[in-house]
């Protein structure tokens, strides 16, 4: 599979989810500049965390007008994966790629934890080969990881299954004190409508080997990869899932 | 015609989480301002429109509020314009 991560001024995971594509699942990882103005034939685009711009702002307002930022939103609107992960949640927001908003945390200070997620959709190819309730664990490192819509837009989340992962404890219950930065209904990732195109604050790709201590995340790649490749999952749910 | 400058004020929407406005009123109170209420945190962007008829330069600024200085899911705005002070 043709992996591509955008490098934004100021993107800090580019290189490591560019590892675990291609190092770690040993497929094709392509280095994407901010200024590149086509995907090089990618089949899913990784938008990476850090600080693009500096932050300047807001949180992936000014990574939205990149060049490449066009051709993101083409491949999205044409049903191309998307994964935005942290500061990339952030700029998919901004682009308008995915509903809400993140902002600063409840808590006012930089987080930087170890969060135990829970799969609350199966229906996305990030996560068609988990199973639901599954519980991930994954890092968080943000200080503006709040997720916030106004209520029809959460209601509507909500009965469109795009809710993709919630902060839980460790026992799955979805309980105030499991939540790391005051995002609304603990919400740690969404989906657009298309359900192409995902958005979470936690970092798979930090938690992608043993080595560093889990391998949750591998979990999304292996779905979409699967998912491009139509190959059956074990315990895939019936939700409708789009095509290719 | 004088130049006109553009004051642009970028506010939480009422109704969103504003941590900051929260922690800044909770800190004024312990100062001893208890009459304080409702503090919000925004940002404030000032800049130069040129010699630009007062029409065409609200309409343009609201547009770059609109497209970039305020994210309207969670910010509202209001534009002021004044003449440049020499």
């Amino acid at each position: 599979m043709r992996w591509g991560v955008v490098t934004f001024p100021g993107s800090n995971d580019d290189r490591d989810a560019l590892r675990v594509v291609a190092r770690v699942l040993g497929d094709d990882g392509v280095a994407l500049w901010h200024k590149d103005r086509d995907l090089g034939g990618v089949e899913c685009v990784i938008l990476p965390g850090g600080f693009s711009y500096g932050d300047y702002l807001r949180c992936g307002a000014m990574a939205k007008f990149s060049p490449i930022m066009a051709a993101v939103v083409e491949h999205a609107r044409a049903g191309g994966l998307v994964l935005g992960i942290c500061n990339g949640f952030q700029i998919l927001c901004e682009a308008g790629l995915l509903p809400g908003a993140l902002v600063r945390n409840r808590s006012l200070s930089f987080v930087c934890d170890v969060v135990t997620i829970r799969v609350e959709t199966t229906a996305t190819p990030f996560t068609h080969g988990c199973r639901p309730g599954d519980l991930l664990s994954m890092p968080i490192k943000h200080g503006e990881g709040c997720y916030v819509a106004d209520e029809a837009t959460l209601a509507e989340l909500e009965a469109r299954d795009q809710v993709v992962f919630r902060y839980v404890d460790q026992a799955g219950r979805v309980v105030p004190e499991a939540n790391p930065n005051g995002s609304l209904g603990n919400v740690a990732g969404v989906c657009n409508a298309g359900r192409n195109v995902l958005g979470l604050m936690p970092h798979p790709e930090h938690a992608a080997e043993r080595l560093v201590g889990g391998e949750d995340g591998l979990k999304l790649f292996h779905s979409a990869r699967a998912w491009l490749r139509r190959e059956p999952q074990g315990d895939r749910t019936e939700a409708p899932v789009p095509e290719p | 015609m004088p130049g006109l400058l553009a004051r642009v004020y970028v506010t939480p929407k009422r109704g969103i989480l504003d941590p900051q406005g929260k922690a800044v009123e909770q800190s004024l109170h312990a100062l001893g301002f208890g009459e304080v209420s409702d503090v919000t945190v925004g940002k404030y962007v000032e800049m130069r429109v040129g010699e630009t008829p007062r029409e065409t330069a609200d309409a343009r600024v609201r547009q770059m509020c609109e497209r970039l200085l305020a994210n309207g899911v969670i910010e509202d705005y209001r534009v002021e314009l004044v003449p440049e002070r020499g």
